[in-house]
């Protein structure tokens, strides 16, 4: 895939955004719709979702039917909330997304705990549609809102010998009920951490969303600020984020620490590398019927590929 | 024989129906959007399970029979025992048409590779000679002990139901950890059993 740099588009081939609604409104029409009605699937409130992310669709976004608003936001895996998939919503409300602070230390200029807005000030926000796909088998095709990495590792200046840069969600059993212990005593050791090699992080697709569909919130996909890394199983994409540590080493990330065998630090979507219980070859959409391939760095190995030349994806899954 | 009509017109029949109350109400969910915004994920998580606790029910009929004597199941067993195979096929068709598209040869390919579905397989596959030899020409055709040896075989199908059923989580869930207790406290109690009459009358 050929990735125009902004400038190379002509005003001419920019699609009217009235043509482009009225494609979208066609699509699904045309696609979803019928699947959902088969499916069961609720699409009211669709149209109204799809006004949001209406910005016009950028070198880096997919034009893929965007998976409907209610189903973004009410079919999560989030378990500091629950482990069921719609726990996330019935329970995220509890979440106080301001204010916020997000500590910033290890081998950086000047560590300190930012307020968020502040953190956030000078950043031009903006829509990015990327298809998401779970390590579990299933992918969504979702805009988010917020604004590129990279933009906040330069704000943040890092130092030379910073190699990884680490990410830690909240810790609150109030705010995030499922933190508590279960009833079997078990649950994820918290806090949740997720991490990225630098040259990841810079990465042009690697994106800090405050949102979906055009807006912040809500709580259940993340707020008031995630990671969304989108050829990388979704797990990558730690949420709630109160902590940004630059570091030396490869951090340990909760679902390798959970369990080695199964996930490690990478987990770049790769439909030949199958999870130890089941193939990653195929995924289920959500609002499709029969399962689709998996696309190797879940499509976007012309942006990411060259990252891991010479590496054995089989051992660096 | 006073009962028979009464078993064979009504028991039978209501029975029947509650067991496909399941499918009918997963049916409806499904087409009116009940379920989640994965309902393809749904209709086979939740064929699974039924398939599973059929398996535990038709396991329960023993031991309840020998514990207190009396068990009202022992007349449907062989039903409840066809209804497990009935949500085992609509679990298997789930994985086979649209997690693979109809591709069998991927399909079986998958079989071996991963031991989760590998007991998904095994489960369903010890159950198919029970299903195909649940008629009463083949319980004549095969004698009585013949064919009750054979249908031992629900015990592995049990066992490795509720192992597939385990694998498939992620985390430690009390759900399937649930499933499996009741799966070994019902294979345990024939274990059990059997050791005693073995040793039996020295035993007592």
């Amino acid at each position: 895939m050929l990735i125009r740099k902004p400038d190379d588009v002509r005003p001419s081939e920019i699609t009217p955004e009235t043509l482009y609604r009225n494609r979208r409104d066609f699509l699904k029409a045309a696609g979803f719709a019928s699947v959902a009605s088969v499916a069961g699937l609720g699409v009211s409130g669709c149209a109204e979702a799809e006004v949001r992310a209406a910005s016009q669709l950028g070198p880096y976004d997919t034009d893929e039917e965007q998976t409907p608003y209610e189903a973004v936001t009410g079919y999560n895996n989030f378990y500091e909330f629950g482990t069921a998939k719609d726990e996330p919503a019935r329970y995220a409300h509890t979440l106080q997304p301001r204010p916020w602070t997000v500590q910033v230390d290890g081998l950086v200029r000047d560590p300190k705990t930012w307020d968020l807005d502040d953190l956030l000030a000078g950043f031009t926000m903006e829509d990015r549609v990327y298809r998401m796909r779970c390590v579990e088998g299933w992918s969504m095709v979702i805009p988010w809102y917020g604004f590129p990495m990279a933009g906040l590792i330069n704000k943040l200046e890092p130092l030379p010998s910073a190699r990884y840069v680490r990410m830690e969600t909240l810790v609150d059993e109030e705010q995030m009920p499922g933190q508590r212990r279960g009833f079997f005593g078990y649950t994820l050791d918290w806090p949740y951490v997720e991490g990225l090699r630098m040259d990841e992080a810079r990465n042009p697709l690697t994106f800090m969303a405050l949102g979906v569909y055009g807006r912040e919130g809500p709580n259940q996909n993340g707020a008031p600020i995630r990671l969304v890394v989108p050829w990388k199983y979704g797990f990558k994409g730690v949420k709630s984020i109160v902590r940004i540590s630059f570091v030396e080493d490869e951090p340990l990330n909760t679902w390798q620490q959970e369990n080695s065998r199964e996930y490690r630090f990478f987990a770049n979507v790769n439909p030949n590398v199958d999870h130890p219980r089941w193939s990653q070859a195929r995924e289920q959409r959500i609002g499709e019927l029969f399962k689709r391939e998996t696309l190797m760095f879940n499509g976007y190995a012309d942006q990411v590929a060259h990252m891991y030349e010479g590496m054995d994806l089989r051992q660096f899954f | 024989m006073r009962r028979e009509p009464f078993l064979k017109w009504v028991a039978k029949p209501v029975v029947f129906l509650l067991c496909l109350f399941p499918a009918a109400r997963l049916a409806y969910d499904f087409f009116t959007g009940g379920l989640s915004f994965n309902p393809i994920d749904d209709v086979t998580d939740i064929s699974g399970r039924w398939t599973l606790r059929f398996l535990l029910i038709t396991l329960a009929v023993t031991p309840v029979r020998r514990l207190t004597g009396f068990s009202p199941l022992t007349r449907f067993r062989r039903m409840i025992g066809l209804f497990a195979f009935f949500y085992a096929m609509i679990h298997l068709a789930m994985h086979v048409i649209f997690g693979f598209v109809f591709d069998i040869g991927a399909v079986l390919r998958d079989i071996p590779q991963r031991p989760f579905i590998t007991a998904g397989f095994l489960a369903w596959i010890a159950m198919l000679p029970l299903a195909l030899t649940s008629t009463r020409g083949w319980i004549a055709r095969l004698g009585g002990r013949r064919w009750q040896r054979l249908h031992r075989l629900v015990y592995v199908s049990a066992a490795a139901g509720v192992i597939h059923y385990f694998w498939n989580y992620k985390v430690t869930e009390p759900g399937p950890v649930l499933y499996i207790g009741l799966a070994a406290l019902l294979l345990g109690f024939r274990l059990v059993t059997r050791m005693r009459s073995r040793s039996g009358p020295s035993a007592v």
